[in-house]
């Protein structure tokens, strides 16, 4: 059985320790482990973190393999210590069958660079019109226990009401994007001082926090689990606040980027900076930050979404909606919330782990760094400082608004049950 | 000056004056038998134009070609949003035949910003007027024509418009024409005031250098020119107000209203003019009423910009210069 010795790293940001792995395990936890016969990792001065659980990725595959597939979205994952992602619905064909969904899980298996858990739509071809067949696609192989629209709001209150009840019966969660949609139509950015300076078309924050407010309302009439994607106003954290507070079962997922972009940056019109929901002010950004950290909001969750460069190399309306986020996700993280005071890596672990596997009943991820528990794992380099390069990424795509950008840390290893997938900082 | 036009706001308050005093010098070629300066001879401007303008178009037109530049005009219709692409694939055509300047016209805002920093071309760039962004020129030849109104044609040389109060009534949301007024004219020293129904006044707008009124009447004496910005008739479907009748009466100008308005204030209009929602036959045929010389002015406005952005140093230009002061 295979050997590996991380040696000297601050699990969770702790003391230093070693950690031993044996196959798919961790065999022990401890100072002064024997490396007899095992590969060495020296690890000094570097963070040990649970491989990171995205619960919000937009893999491409299938319809739009130009974009991104299986294969590259999860070395991309990988690269930025990830071992497990959750794919969302928005595919071609979209992924509201069994047999779809196990097309997605299967290739995400078969690559084995992570782990990929399917995420199925709540209605079909996400039309919001008819509940898709969300039993099935939990009864799969891919044993679907997240559904979304995203790309699109569940905006029918009786079609989110009934998604909520039905999928209680094995323990589901509906992830709702939350977007009113006559509120949005032609909204290109933040509705705000910005666009009404640029002339583009306003996404109000009202039309994402009418919508979260009608849903845990919900959640609450009919006792169900509700979970709020890339949340992004000031307000929303109020609602979801005070939705805690009463005993709602709500969780909710920030973006690495709306945790440190503003839409001052539409001001350059430029169509990386066009995402969905929109890069929303300052004010948003430091609510979003203290709501990461008081617990408020749950998990961060990358929102990945990659689009080839002639999507993005157009004018500003013309241009899709979205950014790659999973390679650079942990150090945005870093650089908003561990080096400004509001978290230490152990919380970092909370809410890009362990939360996230939880709420999306991932099995074998999110574990404790202990003894007996699946080897997952992801080594971080938090003194590295060097500026981002989409050159390098590993996803087909390279529509990061990071470009250029100074960026803190770097993960130099991933392990996926025990088999290394980045080595170094270079994929296996 | 700057190398492109792009908004409103890029110009300083010396670069506007300096526009309008330009465009002045401009006026008087046309004035000329032979309408026709050297100045821009050998240099080609193109007009891509992706959102039909025939005013607008025209006018450039006849700017560039009183200048002597090579002019070709390129019209994409329908293809500006639903092909994202298009834009810099004709970009790139364009610099590949060697062109000097483009005039832009776009349905989508910061599409000539794009084109202008994007690096695909290195022609100078000049926005004839994107979605609900900006129309520079439009600003620089109502402040043209304000100059010459209120102030003098002679006299406003050199002059910008301190102390003159403005008002903007009507869309202001979806006004190109509204945003690059308010730049200007603030950057020029005149106090403006923009009167519209909320609902088509944008959020955000607390941010701009003006006032906003919802109350046209209380406004209006206090006014040295009232510029009634287009209404479509399509807003009123999409909730923006009850009905075309009561807009009219809310924010609508007539006689009556236009005898509120100090004496010597004028109405101008962006035009094409939608004669009884937003401006009644009569004021619109008023002598007050600007909109004819507006048209004018805004060729004289164009030929200053491509001047300035073009040929401005060149001796052609100081000839130019010479004569017009010569036929003084
Ligand atoms: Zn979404």
């Amino acid at each position: 059985m295979s050997k590996i010795l991380i040696r000297g790293a601050k699990v969770l940001g702790g003391e230093p320790q070693d950690v031993l792995i044996e196959g798919s395990q961790i065999a022990s936890v401890g100072v002064g482990l024997s490396a007899d016969g095992a590969e060495v990792v020296e690890a000094a001065g570097k963070v040990l973190l649970p491989g990171l659980v995205d619960l919000h990725t937009h893999l491409r595959e299938p319809g739009r393999e130009d974009s991104e597939t299986v294969l590259t979205g999860t070395r991309a994952a990988a690269s930025g210590g990830y071992t497990a992602v959750f794919a969302m619905a928005n595919t071609f064909p979209v992924a509201d069958t069994a047999g779809v969904v196990e097309q997605v899980y299967r290739l995400g298996q078969e690559h084995g660079y992570c782990d990929v858990q399917p995420i199925g739509a709540v209605t079909v071809g996400l039309e919001g019109k008819k509940l898709a067949e969300l039993g099935a696609m939990h009864e799969s192989a891919a044993g679907v226990t997240v559904f979304s629209d995203d790309g699109k709001c569940v905006d029918d209150a009786v079609i989110m009401r009934r998604a909520l009840e039905y999928v209680k019966a094995f323990g589901g969660v509906v992830a709702q994007h939350a977007q009113e949609p006559r509120l949005t139509e032609g909204a290109q950015m933040n509705e705000g001082v910005v666009s009404a300076e640029l002339g583009l078309g306003g996404w109000p924050a009202v039309a994402e926090e009418s919508i979260i407010a009608r849903d845990v309302l919900l959640a609450e009439h009919v006792g169900s689990r509700v979970h709020i994607c890339h949340l992004s106003t000031a307000g929303s954290v109020e609602i979801v606040r005070w939705a805690k507070s009463r005993g709602i079962d709500v969780t909710a997922e920030v973006t690495p980027h709306h945790l440190l972009l503003t839409d001052e940056l539409v001001r350059s019109y430029n169509p990386v900076y066009k995402v969905n929901p929109p890069l929303r002010t300052e004010r948003d950004v430091l609510a979003l930050r203290a709501a990461l950290a008081d617990g408020t909001i749950d998990i961060v969750a990358t929102d990945h979404a990659p689009h080839p460069h002639e999507d993005k190399d157009c004018e500003w309306a013309a241009a899709a909606m979205g950014m790659v986020g999973l390679e650079t996700a942990l150090s945005v993280v870093q650089e908003t919330m561990v080096e400004t005071g509001l978290l230490d890596w152990a919380g970092v672990a909370e809410r890009m782990s362990f939360k996230p596997a939880e709420i999306g009943r991932a099995k074998g991820h999110g574990r404790p760094v202990s003894a007996g528990e699946p080897a997952n794992l992801t080594l971080v380099d938090t003194a590295y400082r060097g500026s981002v390069d989409p050159a390098g990424f590993a996803s087909r795509s390279r529509n990061t608004p990071y470009e250029g950008r100074e960026l803190p840390g770097r993960v130099t290893h991933t392990w996926l049950r025990g088999k290394a997938t980045l080595v170094d900082g270079k994929l296996t | 000056m700057q190398r492109h036009l792009i908004s409103a706001a890029d110009l300083t308050r010396d670069d506007a004056v300096l526009i309008l005093d330009t465009a002045e010098e401009m006026a008087r070629v046309a004035d000329r038998p032979i309408k026709k300066l050297p100045t821009l001879r050998g240099r080609t401007v193109v007009n891509l134009f992706f959102e039909d303008s025939t005013r607008t178009r025209i006018s450039f037109e006849a700017a560039e070609k009183r200048l002597s530049a090579d002019v070709i005009n390129f019209t994409a219709k329908g293809s500006s949003v639903s092909k994202g692409e298009s834009l810099k694939d004709t970009a790139q055509t364009l610099e590949a035949m060697g062109v000097d300047a483009v005039v832009i016209r776009h349905g989508a805002s910061g599409a000539p910003y794009r084109l202008a920093t994007s690096g695909w071309i290195d022609a100078a760039v000049i926005n004839a007027g994107d979605g609900t962004h900006q129309h520079p020129t439009q600003a620089l030849l109502d402040a043209f024509t304000m100059r010459r109104r209120l102030i003098g044609r002679d006299a406003g040389l050199g002059e910008d418009l301190s102390g003159k109060r403005i008002t903007l009534v009507g869309d202001v949301l979806h006004s190109r024409v509204a945003r690059s007024n308010v730049d200007l004219l603030h950057t020029l020293g005149a106090h403006v005031t923009l009167v519209a129904p909320p609902t088509l006044v944008p959020v955000g707008v607390e941010s701009w250098p003006c006032e906003v009124s919802y109350d046209l009447d209380a406004v209006l004496p206090k006014s040295d020119a009232v510029m009634m910005l287009r209404v479509q008739r399509e807003r009123m479907n999409a909730a923006f107000f009850p009905t075309e009748r009561e807009y009219s009466r809310r924010y609508g100008l007539d006689g009556d209203r236009m005898a509120r308005m100090p004496e010597h204030a004028i109405v101008m209009h962006p035009g094409p003019m939608v004669r009884g929602m937003e401006i009644t036959a009569e004021v619109a045929d008023s002598p007050r009423c600007t909109v004819v010389e507006q048209v004018a002015n805004g060729v004289s406005i164009r030929m200053a910009v491509l001047y300035l952005l073009l040929g401005g140093n060149e001796p052609a230009v100081s000839h130019a210069r010479a004569n017009a002061s010569e036929e003084k």
